[in-house]
């Protein structure tokens, strides 16, 4: 296998092959080198790849297993996608409880990175609407792990980074919906003050928060942004989902510089649409902008991208957020990508689950190479010194140091790993001394 | 609402197709040889819509058995109009030329199990005066070339037996498809190297299942290789045979 990008902040991949399954029967190949399953390839860093091993690509375990249109309750082979997913169930009015920012992720995968949505302080992250999955591990063993049964298991696989073995099945607890609409409202906010003030009020009537912050905006208008809510909705009967347009080649630059940044927010912040008091939105564009324009990962250019998100418990997340956005505006750096959201108080059922409670940042940095690991180093500094996290799904950099800092358990967690698997970036985070 | 047999139905093309078929209320008839596979198939095909998913355990060398197979899977379906013949192995053919047996066994599957199920159907269809026989056969089989003329000669066998049972069939009502693939990305292929030729087995499945409803006689898939064999098919042989195709 080439020196593809493999996955979706296109930074340079590592030498790696790609073995592709096709049945959810068959044993592990026999290969030398370690394991690591791949599904789409939407982690943006190195927690999906896999240098010097070999990558289970696990799209073809595709097949639905069964659905039971009373109960909402599904199950699927691992490599099946939450589009995919909603294809099936969405004409029978099932949603999935938790869906993360792309349609474009397998199940496998959503487990692997415990993944969360719009709507965590209602239905917490993914784990929690898994109802079990069958584990293949290494030794051959096959184990179906559920909060109840092999709950060490259970508990470690999921946000597990795909490290515990192959997730082959899996069965989740769908969403009763009224159709694919959602209905909700979209207004301008001035601060980060006016963000914490209407996501506490808007949180006890809407299933989806969100937030969009202007990254470029400084002084007093430091965090300044556009507040979304929704709530699943009747609507029309029928609705043709647009096509998706796909960005045909890299361009030979990044297309994100502080210039088009700038332009971009103030037009994208003063747009009209930005204040609606009563939207209606198709499912797709509210949960998937970005999925409309096919690897819009490539406007970055030819030197890919970093994204960084940390989630910092709430007392501090103002104090904290605002510094990072005033580094990050100082720095002129960042990108267009920015988004703001509280997490609720849900538990998260794996040991390395990113969610927890606190206001959880989103944002793109084009690699511009050393000034921006600088900067995002920074950032590592303020969420440390907060007691927040890094999002391992969204990471290629993230020191040893700092991974052992986020997350307390890893060393129990460490007892799970299948002797077979591994990946670049649990060798970087562990391996490495610091 | 079509009553298909499937023949090979656990190979990528095969599912592929039969996820077509399925989204369009088919009922379908799945034959291959490991159960597991088979079932999970169909579970998947029904929850997609196929009107109806039934499986057949068997071994498609198996030729004997074909009547048995085309009976059960007429009472099953309560009928039958349709067959997708899609089982098949790809040729080693270092191994297929060193060993006179090896090269029988791989006619047998690759060939001759095709022409046998192909003279089955095509009488049972022309007494029922309507049907389509769709027979995947490949590119490989329109010239002989050094590096897979034991597969490809097989595969030209198929061709032209497709070839004449459908000018037969033709004024009783009776299709005859035959598909001639490219490089298909299938855990058949699994070992090559993959380049821009190569197509995925959705693309193939949905080329399919239009020339099944268009009633198109030959299909080349993707459509590039139509103009790629014209011009394998006319160099002329002194200086083919100097080539390393």
């Amino acid at each position: 296998m080439s020196r593809q990008a493999l996955s979706w902040g296109r930074l340079p991949a590592p030498e790696q092959r790609l073995i592709k399954l096709g049945s959810r029967f068959d044993a592990l190949p026999t290969t030398t080198g370690s394991l690591l399953p791949y599904g789409l390839g939407r982690s943006y860093g190195d927690s999906c790849l896999n240098g010097g091993g070999a990558l289970l690509g696990t799209r073809g375990l595709d097949r639905y297993i069964a659905f039971d249109r009373d109960s909402g309750v599904i199950e699927v082979e691992a490599g099946v996608s939450l589009g995919e997913i909603i294809e099936l169930a969405l004409p029978q009015g099932w949603f999935p409880a938790a869906l993360p920012g792309t349609r474009f992720v397998t199940v496998g995968g959503a487990i692997a990175n415990d993944v969360h949505g719009k709507n965590h302080h209602r239905a917490g992250s993914f784990g929690h609407q898994l109802l079990g999955f069958e584990l293949l591990r290494s030794d051959g063993q096959v184990l179906h792990c559920s909060p109840t049964a092999n709950a060490a298991l259970f508990a470690a696989t999921v946000g597990g980074l795909g490290l515990t073995g192959l997730i082959r099945r899996a069965s989740l607890q769908l969403l009763r919906v009224p159709g694919p609409w959602i209905r909700g409202s979209s207004e301008r906010f001035g601060s980060l003050a006016e963000f914490f003030a209407l996501s506490a009020e808007a949180e006890a009537a809407s299933a989806y928060t969100v937030a969009w912050i202007d990254s470029s905006a400084t002084g007093a208008n430091t965090g300044r942004g556009i507040f979304i809510r929704g709530n699943h909705a009747e609507g029309p009967a029928s609705y043709a989902a647009p096509r998706g347009i796909r960005l045909p080649i890299t361009p030979p630059l990044s297309l994100i510089n502080p210039l088009t940044l700038a332009a971009f927010n103030a037009l994208y912040y003063r747009r009209p649409a930005a204040t609606a008091r009563d939207a209606l939105w198709h499912w797709q564009p509210f949960f998937h902008p970005l999925d409309a324009v096919l690897e819009w990962n490539r406007i970055y250019g030819p030197h890919g991208f970093y994204q960084y998100q940390c989630v910092v418990p709430m007392q501090d997340a103002e104090t904290v957020i605002g510094e990072m956005l005033r580094r990050i505006a100082e720095s002129k750096l960042g990108s267009f990508l920015v988004v703001l959201k509280t997490f609720g108080n849900m538990a998260a059922r794996g040991m390395l689950s990113f969610p927890r409670p606190g206001a959880t940042l989103a944002i793109d940095f084009p690699n511009r190479g050393a000034q921006t690991l600088a900067l995002l180093d920074s950032l590592d500094a303020m969420t440390m010194a907060a007691g927040g996290a890094v999002y391992p799904a969204k990471d290629a950099r993230m020191s040893a140091a700092a991974f052992r800092q986020y997350f307390p358990q890893w060393q129990a967690f460490a007892g799970h790993v299948d002797p077979r698997f591994s990946s670049s970036f649990w060798r970087r985070v562990t391996e490495y001394p610091q | 609402m079509r009553r298909i047999l499937i023949m090979g139905a656990t190979s990528a093309i095969a599912e592929a197709t039969a996820r077509e078929f399925a989204a369009l209320g088919d009922a379908l008839f799945l034959v291959g040889r490991n159960p597991d596979r088979l079932t999970a198939i169909a579970d998947d095909l029904r929850l997609r819509g196929a009107a109806q998913a039934e499986t057949w355990v068997m071994d498609a060398c198996e030729l004997g058995a074909y009547p048995a197979l085309l009976d059960a899977a007429t009472q099953r379906l309560g009928g039958l109009d349709t067959a997708l013949i899609a089982h098949g192995t790809l040729t080693d053919q270092v191994a297929a030329q060193a060993s006179s047996e090896l090269m029988l066994a791989e006619f047998q599957t690759n060939a001759l199990s095709h022409m046998v199920l192909c003279t089955e159907l095509g009488n049972r269809f022309e007494a029922q005066g309507h049907g389509c026989i769709a027979v995947i056969s490949s590119v490989a089989g329109d010239r002989g070339r050094q590096s897979n003329y034991v597969y490809g000669s097989a595969k030209a066998a198929v061709t032209a037996f497709t070839s004449g049972l459908r000018q037969r069939l033709h004024p009783k009502g009776v299709h005859v498809l035959t598909v001639k693939p490219g490089f298909v990305d299938t855990p058949m292929t699994a070992a090559f190297r993959k380049g821009p030729l190569w197509a995925m087995p959705a693309t193939v499945a949905k080329a399919i299942v239009k020339a099944v409803q268009k009633g198109k006689p030959v299909l080349y898939t993707p459509w590039f290789w139509w103009p790629i064999m014209q011009i394998i098919k006319n160099v002329p042989e002194a200086i083919f045979r100097k080539l390393k195709l």
